[in-house]
């Protein structure tokens, strides 16, 4: 009888770890099968004229050289906006703040304000950054919808990496006279910046791959020109390739294009998010 | 030994976790370059009590305050008390070693930084006394720029109390500082804490009783937030006057 349950175990055990092994290899098989065909269908299309050039004849030919500085630009002044105030706002909520009902409410807000669409924020940014605030369609609108947007992931994942540091970290350095800032910033920041970053990185990098926010906001159909203040508008690789995607008066011809771009926009989103890996392996063996 | 000064003296103390008291009308005298061991079953109220000392209970929300609590005769909860002056002259040392992830060096510095010590050569020269004082210095001496993490439980918990030294503080609390570690650490820990007494006052709470028995001048036992009974630590374990007191050193309940 033991024996038998004993044999039984070990089978739900083998089982077990089969099916688990199994799911992970769908997950990855479907990711290797996405780059293999964006990979094989763009490589054809990059070339330094491809990454170095303008496009030309209605995007027909050409490249994408505006679309991937527009998109490097707008992503840059989103971390502008969305590093140190989602930063400071992490703080505020998981080392300051008393427990209330209004920072209960307020966190609730954010979490859920992380799960609202993209083309919501797109048109919000129409209203108060286009409109109201008459920044126009520009860079400067499109990256402040995008900052926006990225906020709530930002604080999110700031408080998560706060959250992981012990308190007797906050209690020790309290002991010894420090003051609460001082605990902070000597004691639990340093610890908690490599998951913040991390988590921020992520999050510009969706941002980074957004169409919706940016397509009323500031994105132009095509630009030959780059963007020469924060005022202007911009080409973006998204916009672009859901242009030639969608859009285009010829589709089929520019379709190698399309996955040009497509190929392109991964590597720069894969890119940011390897940049992530390698900062918090880096800022971590720095602590230890 | 010189004539017993009260250093420390909590006068009907009270403290609320939100609606629920942890500590009723607690009066109780800690004397200066004394021994005071707090003794009594989980949930008494002993780590409450030590840790309105130093007002670290500051920092726990819904906690609420009541009655006195005077240090060298002056209240340390009057506004124009600034905490991290408290803090300064009262120091503490937790019921786990907690060391920063930091050096060795660096952990035994911390109080002193903050605290706006700049001089290099004068911070070597506290960080090497407090080692020392500790009982530390001759095992991390050739490698103080190791991790703290590396060290064992007990040698980590010498150095929170070297970190503790280097304040240079006037009282020392410690929350049951051998709870986490083994026999022979807890040994040096306590002869640390018997020579520790010439310089500092030594507030410590224990489960063990006969670590009170061994390290303590005077004893308090607590049960459910009160203090059942407060004396010379000889007589509270040879002739206790209370009968609950009675009971809980002879092991009969706690």
């Amino acid at each position: 009888m033991r024996l038998r349950n004993a044999a039984k175990k070990k089978i739900v055990q083998v089982a077990g770890f089969f099916l688990l092994r199994v799911c992970l290899y769908l997950v990855l098989a479907v990711l290797i099968l996405f780059l293999y065909d964006v990979g094989k269908k763009g490589g054809g299309a990059i070339s330094w004229e491809f990454l170095s050039q303008a496009p030309r004849r209605g995007m027909t030919e050409g490249g994408i050289f505006p679309a991937i500085v527009g998109t490097f630009l707008v992503t840059l002044l989103t971390a502008a906006l969305s590093i140190p105030l989602g930063m400071f706002t992490a703080i505020y909520l998981n080392e300051y703040a008393r427990q209330t009902r209004i920072t209960r409410i307020i966190r609730l807000s954010i979490r859920n304000l992380s799960g609202v669409p993209s083309i919501v924020y797109g048109l919000f940014g129409v209203i108060l950054f286009v409109n109201i605030l008459k920044f126009g369609t520009s860079i400067l609108s499109a990256g402040l919808t995008l900052g926006l947007m990225t906020l709530p992931w930002t604080i999110t994942a700031g408080e998560e990496a706060l959250k992981t540091i012990p308190n007797s970290y906050r209690e020790g350095a309290l002991a010894l006279g420090a003051t609460k800032w001082q605990s902070i910033r000597t004691n639990v920041l340093p610890y908690a910046l490599p998951g913040m970053l991390t988590g921020t990185v992520l999050g510009l990098a969706r941002a980074a791959g957004e169409t919706a926010p940016i397509m009323f906001t500031g994105a132009a159909f095509s630009l030959p020109l780059l963007p020469k203040s924060l005022g202007d508008q911009f080409m973006a690789l998204p916009y672009h390739l859901y242009i030639m995607a969608t859009q285009h008066h010829d589709i089929a011809k520019v379709r190698p294009l399309a996955y040009g771009t497509a190929l392109v926009l991964i590597v720069f989103v894969l890119g940011m998010n390897m940049a992530a890996v390698v900062l918090r392996y880096r800022l971590r063996r720095k602590r230890r | 030994m010189t004539a017993n000064k009260p250093k420390i003296e909590a006068r009907h103390l009270d403290f609320y976790y939100g609606s629920k008291k942890a500590l009723k009308d607690i009066n109780l005298l800690c004397y200066e370059n004394r021994v005071t061991a707090i003794i009594g079953p989980s949930g008494c109220g002993k780590s409450t009590f030590i840790r309105t000392l130093n007002r670290m209970n500051d920092v726990i929300p819904g906690a609420k305050v009541d009655g006195q609590i005077l240090l060298d005769g002056e209240s340390i909860r009057s506004p124009k008390v600034d905490v991290v002056d408290i803090r300064k002259k009262v120091g503490m040392v937790f019921q786990k070693p907690n060391p920063f992830p930091k050096s060795i060096f660096d952990n035994a510095a911390y109080g002193l930084r903050v605290n706006g010590l700049r001089n290099r050569d004068k911070i070597a020269e506290i960080v090497e006394r407090s080692l020392t004082e500790a009982a530390l210095w001759d095992e991390v001496k050739d490698r103080l720029d190791e991790n703290a993490f590396a060290l064992s439980g007990g040698q980590q918990q010498r150095l929170c109390i070297a970190r503790a030294l280097a304040v240079e503080p006037e009282v020392i609390l410690f929350d049951e500082p051998c709870s986490a570690i083994d026999p022979i650490a807890t040994a040096k820990i306590e002869d640390l804490i018997q020579r520790l007494k010439s310089k500092y006052t030594v507030v410590i709470v224990t489960h063990n009783m006969q670590q009170a028995a061994r390290v303590s001048d005077y004893t308090a036992f607590l049960m459910m937030g009160e203090l059942i009974e407060f004396g010379e630590t000889e007589r509270i374990f040879t002739a206790p006057s209370n009968k609950l007191t009675e009971d809980y050193i002879t092991g009969r309940f706690g």
